[in-house]
């Protein structure tokens, strides 16, 4: 019994050290990875980018909340870029022409999103129907 | 009419469970494709990630042959496991160059010492950016280019042994 616990503490123990391992690059972060850019305005317009892009390691996280070392990579790509100029949504289409509409959580107005985009107009209209027949049998009742 | 209307919000919740429960039951996809598969190489131009293989630039891969791109990283283990492989197709006839990502020359030449060197030029992408360029999603990535610089396949992951015949066929067709 000893024997199994112990090997599953050193299996776990195993697991815990290669996982920490194989996330590990030799190199520092890049140098605009963890660094605002010196313009305010210009690092707003970075990081309102940066919220939309989506990490391709952490794929459930934006590059601004990930600590991979591709996203870091991918901020201070960013930031040099905006620095030199670049528009966000021009870095965003540059992205989206190798990764596909995946790399981005800003929604477009692809015609697979039209429903997304109709639901709230529908729900109203369905709301105001609703409250319309209310009123209406309101008035009627007394 | 609003006695089946009734059981709609019931039917909708359902509807709901059943498609998260279907969800919970499908593989998890998280391979991410190229987008650029088809098209020319990006340009770039890398120094060398070795100390005795040449760097690395887009022009090298338009040489009039088709050649293997191997993305890979010292640090990376799965890239320490096809290493076999990639000695495989380069016996095989296959020119194999590479990019090493986020690495350094001394961590690289350590790396080839001990798993083998198919490589006839490296070329080193310090900060990932030649990565980002060709829609790479990570470390190992084998591009297989044909003579004109144009990318005809991705293949994603290490290259296991029974990979290399079907890198072997691509290569071929590139010609």
């Amino acid at each position: 019994m000893k024997l199994i616990v112990k090997f599953w503490v050193a299996m776990l123990a195993n697991l815990m050290i290669s996982g920490v391992c194989m996330a590990q690059t030799a190199l520092p972060p890049a140098p605009w990875a963890d660094r605002q850019l010196p313009d305010p305005k210009q690092e707003q317009r970075a990081r309102d980018l940066m919220l939309t892009i989506r990490c391709l390691t952490c794929q459930s996280q934006s590059i601004a909340d990930s600590n991979a070392s591709m996203a870091g990579d991918l901020r201070s790509e960013i930031r040099q870029r905006i620095a030199a100029g670049e528009e966000p949504e021009h870095i965003r289409r540059w992205l989206i022409e190798r990764y596909g509409d995946w790399i981005s959580y800003e929604p477009t107005a692809a015609p697979i999103l039209w429903p997304l985009w109709a639901a709230p107009i529908l729900l109203l209209l369905g709301g105001a129907l609703l409250v319309r027949g209310r009123i209406r049998r309101k008035r009627k009742a007394p | 009419m609003k006695r089946l209307l009734i059981w709609l919000p019931f039917l909708l919740f359902a509807g709901f469970v059943l498609l998260f429960v279907l969800g919970m039951f499908k593989p998890d996809d998280r391979v991410i494709t190229s987008k650029l598969v088809g098209q020319p190489l990006p340009a770039f131009a890398l120094p060398a990630g070795a100390s005795d293989r040449p760097g690395l630039s887009s022009t090298d891969l338009a040489t009039g042959e088709p050649h293997l791109l191997n993305i890979f990283a010292s640090w990376c283990v799965p890239c320490a496991a096809e290493a076999p492989q990639l000695l495989a197709l380069k016996q095989a006839g296959a020119k194999i160059d590479a990019i090493a990502i986020r690495d350094a020359r001394p961590d690289v030449d350590g790396f080839l010492k001990r798993w083998g060197n198919p490589y006839d030029r490296i070329g080193l992408d310090a900060r990932s950016s030649v990565q980002l360029a060709l829609g790479s999603s990570g470390v190992p990535e084998t591009f297989v280019i044909d003579g004109k610089g144009r990318i005809v396949h991705q293949h994603i992951g290490d290259i296991r042994e029974e990979n290399v015949p079907e890198i072997l066929a691509k290569l071929r067709a590139a010609r």
